[in-house]
């Protein structure tokens, strides 16, 4: 009896190896449907990791944001917003009927607001432990001193353990070395005009500055499609094109 | 002794008994009485402060029972009901409350009796032992009523004394002479009508408490204690199939300092590991730590109300982990950070833009169901919405027209592309004699390709003129 549950034992252990071994050989990739930007990034962006994504201009909060939510919708799962008081006062506050425009549903979503930079990171390191969580975006304006490499490599150990994805989403901030898989700017992009010279779909000039295991790539003009919940290029919509694309904005 | 101004003189409200012993009673004029006693120390009365210290001895006295009714202006009523075995009796339990309050330097009488008011009579009017409660109580003025002033003469100058005298009569007659009030009152005093006290706060479902032999100033022991309660809190929890969204602790000190602790969650819990995490986290965001002072006599854990709780079967193969999922960890952090920091949104039915969500806290609700938007419309909401609006300065062909260029927080933007007006009234309905002007929301792109949503305020030819608003930014 005791012999054959060592036995089995070691055909656990023996099994589990085997799975590790194939998750770490094929790293589970979610496309983001742009062909060039899958490509860049290998397949596809790896969920259970941490990215930065950076507003490009500080005028660019809202587009950060947006492609912040975008990702979140592509990554799939519960998402924990967190941010700081600050945020609402100079970029907005989250409306959820917005939310719902870019095809989140708000009630996937859970709004923290926290009073400083350090309760935001301590709350984003808490959630980025626990599997349940789909999506954690933390919200930080500026440069806080209290981002540093140490916070966002325990950032990113506790997304690979727990497989939640965390998005560092940084508006009027400097890039500084972190362990982040991947680092984005972000900035707006002059839509494709509907009838009668409407704005368009969500366009975004997107820049991939930092990629690990990869060059990074960019920029693309890219636009979002909510109703397939992916990117596409820029006027794949099908709309009539009014004029070629504008040049994209500064990349830090 | 305290004194009061009363019917324009100065009164005594309370004395002490050296006082008392001297014959000086309340009532009296502080006039009469220096005449009597000239060294008299006289204090102003203050009803509130009596109030305030009412209400410590009474939380003090949570120890013994949930059930304590302040018995204003100098009473405590504690229904003991099954209690006190934990005192050993009754004696027991009146000695331990007598220590407790001589501590403070109170003096104290107290009677145990069938209701309420035959025991607050017998504490306030009843001198020495009580052997047979009806017989005390028979024994007892006609004071012990509570009657009002006139009442009360009436029946002395009938030759009702005692409350013997009264309960000897039959009822109908004294209740024509004396009021129905009187014969309520004496009802009550005598056990014959139900009365019941009510508590200062809502007697919780379930209760677990840890008294300590001696008292216990380190906080691992009195963690330990909570833990052993949280055990014992999820073992009756699950024998019942129910669970708990707040538990509240709390350390009464051996001082008579009582702390409370309340943990919430936003579905029933009762794995007592989760329990004792909330319970960690919540003492470590306390602003200010906690003072054992010379140490914890009793612990208690209190569930306030329990809720059903079914055991969610998992699927095989499927690793049990509570604290994993979402809603574990927004306890968690609403427990850490405060609740209100932590919020979902849920859909209100209204036109008005910024009334259209509603944040709430998220332990509070669960998830909503929002309306999908159409497809393959451009985004007609902004994700970003500033609450108030941000005014900006509007440049425009004609005063009723779209907008050509704004200007916004020192930047100018000229508008390549626009749609609408989007017209959203006001919603008169809720005040008909003042309805608002409406606003004519346009969505507009500059030439950089930033999407803002902007509106006019008010209508053209009407006075004041319309003024322009950014309301919200797109993506």
């Amino acid at each position: 009896m005791r012999a054959t549950a060592e036995q089995l034992r070691a055909l656990r252990q023996e099994v589990a190896g085997l799975e590790r071994w194939q998750a770490e050989a094929q790293p589970r990739r979610v496309a983001l449907g742009h062909p060039e930007m899958d490509a860049a990034l290998g397949g596809g962006l790896e969920p259970g990791r941490l990215h930065e994504v950076f507003a490009a201009e500080p005028g660019d909060a809202a587009s950060a944001s947006g492609f912040a939510a975008m990702l979140a919708a592509r990554l799939g799962g519960g998402i924990l917003w967190l941010r700081q008081e600050q945020a609402g006062r100079q970029g907005g506050a989250l409306h959820a009927p917005g939310l719902c425009e870019i095809g989140i549903d708000p009630a996937r979503l859970i709004l923290g607001v926290l009073p400083d930079p350090l309760a935001v990171l301590t709350a984003a390191g808490e959630a980025a432990r626990c599997p349940g969580v789909g999506v954690v975006v933390a919200e930080l304006w500026r440069t806080p001193r209290v981002l540093d490499l140490t916070a966002t490599r325990r950032l990113s150990l506790a997304a690979e353990t727990s497989g939640a994805s965390v998005l560092l989403l940084r508006v009027e901030a400097e890039a500084r070395p972190t362990a982040a898989q991947s680092r984005w700017s972000v900035g707006t992009a002059a839509s494709v005009p509907l009838e009668a010279g409407a704005p368009g779909y969500p366009a975004l000039s997107v820049a991939l500055t930092r990629h690990r295991g990869g060059p990074p790539g960019g920029p693309w003009q890219v636009e979002w499609d909510r109703d397939g919940a992916s990117f596409r290029a820029w006027g794949g919509g099908g709309a009539a094109l009014s004029g070629p694309p504008l040049p994209a904005a500064a990349h830090g | 002794m305290a004194v009061e101004t009363q019917r324009g003189a100065m009164r005594i409200v309370a004395s002490d008994r050296r006082a008392l012993a001297l014959d000086i009673m309340p009532g009296l004029a502080l006039a009469d009485a220096r005449a009597r006693v000239p060294d008299l120390l006289a204090e102003a009365h203050d009803a509130h402060a009596d109030r305030l210290w009412l209400e410590r001895l009474a939380e003090l006295c949570d120890r013994y029972t949930p059930m304590v009714a302040l018995a204003a202006p100098d009473g405590l009523l504690l229904d003991v009901t099954g209690c006190v075995h934990l005192f050993g009796d009754e004696a027991g339990l009146a000695a331990d409350a007598a220590r407790q309050m001589a501590g403070r330097g109170l003096h104290v009488r107290k009677a145990f009796a069938g209701t309420p008011e035959a025991a607050l009579a017998l504490a306030r009017f009843h001198r020495g032992p009580v052997v047979d409660e009806a017989q005390a109580v028979r024994g007892l003025p006609v004071a012990a009523l509570h009657l009002p002033a006139d009442t009360a003469l009436a029946l002395r100058r009938a030759g009702l004394a005692t409350i013997g005298d009264l309960a000897a009569r039959p009822t109908a007659p004294l209740s024509a002479r004396f009021g129905a009030e009187t014969t309520t009152q004496l009802a009550r005093l005598l056990g014959r009508a139900d009365s019941r006290i009510t508590p200062r706060r809502a007697p919780p479902a379930l209760v677990f408490a840890h008294p300590f032999a001696e008292p216990v100033g380190r906080m691992e022991a009195v963690l330990g204690a909570l833990g052993e309660l949280a055990a014992a809190a999820g073992a009756a929890l699950e024998a019942r199939g129910m669970g708990g969204r707040r538990f509240e602790a709390r350390l009464y000190r051996s001082d008579g300092e009582v702390r409370d602790l309340a943990v919430e969650t936003g579905a029933p819990i009762r794995d007592p590991a989760v329990l004792l995490r909330l319970f960690d986290a919540r003492i470590d965001a306390l602003a200010d730590p906690i003072d054992p002072g010379f140490g914890f006599d009793l612990v208690r854990l209190c569930v306030p109300a329990i809720e059903p709780l079914t055991v969610a079967q998992l699927a095989l193969g499927e690793a049990a982990d509570p604290q994993g999922s979402l809603s574990a960890l927004v306890d968690r952090l609403s427990t850490r950070f405060g609740r209100e920091r932590f919020r979902r949104f849920l859909p209100r039915d209204s036109h008005i833009p910024e009334q259209a969500q509603r944040a709430v806290p998220a332990l509070a609700a669960g998830p909503a169901h929002w309306p999908a938007p159409e497809a393959g419309e451009p985004p007609l909401r902004p994700l970003h919405l500033f609450h108030p609006p941000q005014p900006i300065e509007v440049l425009s062909e004609v005063p009723e027209g779209p907008p050509l260029r704004f200007r916004w927080r020192g930047g100018t933007h000229d508008v390549l592309r626009q749609e609408g007006p989007e017209r959203i009234g006001a919603e008169w309905w809720h005040d008909v004699r003042r309805p608002g002007e409406p606003r004519d929301y346009y969505r507009v792109e500059d030439k950089r390709g930033r999407r803002f949503w902007i509106f006019r305020h008010g209508v053209h030819q009407a006075a004041p003129a319309p003024r322009w608003y950014l309301h919200g930014l797109f993506p």
